[in-house]
């Protein structure tokens, strides 16, 4: 069975999921912070691929991306560092990012690579869903990856359906139309969530974008099945010397 | 996927051949999909059309002239058609489209414009509309090109508008595209976001090549006034984006007898490793919202390209001239930045004009095209692009040179 299937039939609130850069701050923090994220009880791991465009994503995103490609991080270099990392991590790991890295790694190639080592499921942000249909779909479904939709407050009522009928997973909510890392009403984001919730929909619920704490992190969870933290921890790793240090405190400060 | 029934026209998710799309973010959804479904209806509306032309005839200064550059046409051994497009309000054709998009965005009730500039070219026409109908207006900038285009942003900002640095990325045009298009996502009700070129997610390559349009529709009838025909055998324009070139080319994509010659900026050459030339150095990928031709490294990093003309320096190309370049039905070549500044100064003394550095690659190509004294290119030209004694060659004229002036300067002192 998949692990995002999985988790979602073992645990129904509360899931925390939590972003970081592949290959940030180091080339070779990957692991460790994915191994620390998950001895730190996180639930699920969304690894980004960095991207020198990465247009959904705020500034502090885009940096670790910029510090990520620096560092000499690609995806044939992802696939190198994860190769055998099922060894030690267990937990759910989507890979998220753009377009056109993936194309220039060739698709099909790509999808058979995430799932031979094995990843779960993929986050393509600039994927709408017309190309999904028409193209990409059945070839993320022929390597069972799990592909995961995004919604706004701005997405109406029947498309959020139509999201929900594609998507495989998950749902990802994000909590404002909005780039990552960036301040949120937290009470349109509960009334939103609330519509979302009275929907029924097929998938579980994530919600993303503007979850930095305890507070917000437990607001969200009140009207989905979990959330996702990525700029906030992206900044906890900033100018540390001891991720695995920084990554246990930020968790245990969001748990607790 | 299905291929467009015309190069005009792409179809229905907006792809011209293989490219084009609208590969954009669930946030940008809502906005793209309000504007796709609303363009046409409302830019072929004949109370939109009327205030359209208005605007262009009485406050851009349309038409502009065609005009026959005799002395340039003596020298190439041919008969030279100039496109006037310097001599529109703000010195170049970019003031086309954000007219339309102006009056497009006043009637979708959208109280705030954005716009991303490279040069400051289409900044300046931005600033200029939201001016005319007292609209807030909100230009991203590369920090990189403020310092390097100073009269640029003092113009933007006594028009009203806020110009703001884009210190992400290369702080370049790329990188202020990037952050108009999260300023969108992150105001999605109230923005209309006016792209200045025919790049970005269906609708906007069409949207912007029909605003364009205008340039080809009047050299139809200025040049059958001048010479009985309508059609020329060829039509010369730089593409950066590609705006102008989509304008220049527009009503002759389904004439199969009118050779279209698009010139891109070869930098300090093609594979100098400092080029902007997409064709030749592209591959198919995505970039701000629409699959096309784009420079970018074997990991699918995008490149920083190199012009000495800003407003070529785009590491893509509209889906519109990617198509045409795979498809055969365009002629690509590129100048170098020495080659332009050449052409230009050549320009100013055969014929007292002054063009801007990106107009002046379209005329340098005449180099390579002339029937006289053709330059060997470092690509291989058509035989049909060549040009003879009896072609009759329009050249768009994208935009006048004054913004270059401190380019000119430097290269007068160096000789």
């Amino acid at each position: 069975m998949n692990r995002i299937s999985d988790l979602f039939q073992r645990k129904k609130n509360n899931i925390l999921n939590v972003y970081c850069t592949a290959g940030y701050p180091q080339l070779n923090s990957t692991l460790p912070v994915m191994k620390a994220l998950q001895d730190s009880g996180v639930d699920m791991i969304e690894l980004g691929m960095p991207y020198s465009d990465p247009l959904a994503d705020g500034p502090v995103i885009q940096a670790s991306s910029s510090k990520a490609l620096a560092n000499g991080m690609t995806i044939a270099t992802l696939f190198e560092q994860l190769r055998g990392f099922r060894q030690q991590i267990h937990v759910p790991v989507i890979l998220m990012g753009y377009m056109n890295p993936v194309l220039q790694y060739g698709f099909e190639k790509f999808c058979q690579h995430a799932a031979d080592v094995p990843v779960d499921g993929l986050i393509l942000p600039d994927l709408p869903e017309y190309e999904y249909e028409n193209e990409y779909g059945a070839i993320i479904q022929r390597y069972g990856l799990k592909f995961i939709f995004l919604v706004t407050p701005e997405t109406s009522e029947e498309r959020i359906r139509r999201l929900d009928s594609l998507s495989t997973g998950f749902l990802y909510a994000v909590s404002s139309s909005s780039t990552t890392g960036k301040d949120k009403d937290m009470h349109a984001v509960n009334s939103y969530l609330q519509r979302l919730q009275d929907l029924q929909l097929k998938n579980p619920v994530l919600v993303g974008f503007g979850i930095k704490d305890k507070a917000t992190f437990r607001q969200a969870c009140e009207h989905a099945n979990g959330a996702i933290i990525g700029t906030a921890f992206i900044k906890a790793l900033e100018n540390t010397p001891d991720v695995e240090g920084a990554t246990k405190k930020f968790i245990t400060d969001i748990k607790n | 996927m299905t291929n467009s029934t015309t190069y005009q026209q792409p179809n229905a998710q907006g792809y011209y051949g293989k490219f084009g799309g609208a590969y954009i973010p669930e946030m940008l959804h809502r906005n793209v999909e309000e504007l796709r479904s609303k363009y046409l209806d409302i830019i072929y509306d004949p109370a939109f059309q009327q205030e359209f032309r208005n605007l262009l005839r009485d406050y851009a200064g349309r038409p502009t002239p065609l005009y026959h550059a005799q002395r340039l046409s003596q020298q190439y051994g041919t008969t030279i058609y100039l496109k006037r497009e310097d001599l529109c309000h703000t010195g170049a054709h970019k003031v086309n489209n954000t007219i339309g998009q102006i009056l497009l965005a006043q009637r979708l009730g959208k109280k705030r414009i954005i716009a991303e500039t490279g040069a400051g070219q289409h900044g300046v026409a931005t600033a200029t509309v939201c001016a005319l109908k007292g609209v807030e207006c909100i230009v991203y900038m590369g920090e990189k090109d403020i310092e390097r285009q100073a009269p640029n942003v003092a113009r933007m900002k006594m028009l009203g508008a806020t110009v703001i640095p884009a210190t992400s990325g290369s702080k370049t045009l790329k990188d202020a595209t990037n952050e108009a298009i999260r300023d969108w996502i992150n105001n999605p009700v109230d923005t209309h976001y006016i792209i200045g070129s025919v790049v970005g997610p269906h609708p906007y390559p069409d949207m912007v090549a029909r605003f364009q349009s205008v340039i080809s529709e009047e050299i139809r009838w200025q040049l059958k006034e001048k010479t009985g025909s309508e059609l020329p055998t060829h039509v010369l324009a730089c593409v950066g984006g590609g705006s102008n070139a989509a304008g220049a080319f527009y009503h002759f994509l389904e004439e199969p007898t009118v050779q279209l010659v698009a010139v891109e900026a070869a930098g300090h050459g093609v594979h100098s490793g400092l080029s902007a030339a997409t064709t030749q150095l592209g591959k198919p990928g995505v970039l701000h919202g629409s699959k096309s031709l784009v420079m970018q490294t074997e990991d699918g990093q995008v490149v920083e390209p190199h012009s000495i003309s800003a407003g070529l320096d785009y590491p893509g190309i509209g889906p519109l001239h990617a198509h045409l370049f795979d498809s055969g039905r365009g002629a690509f070549l590129s100048a170098t930045d020495e080659e332009a500044l050449q052409a230009a100064f050549n320009l100013a003394k055969q014929e007292g004009i002054i063009p801007a550095l990106e107009s002046s690659h379209a005329l340098a190509s005449l180099e390579y095209l002339n029937p006289v004294k053709a330059k060997r290119s470092e690509e291989a030209i058509p035989a049909n692009a060549m040009i003879t004694k009896d072609s009759v060659v329009v050249v768009c004229l994208s935009g006048r040179g004054d913004k270059d002036m401190a380019t000119y300067m430097k290269a007068m002192e160096m000789k």
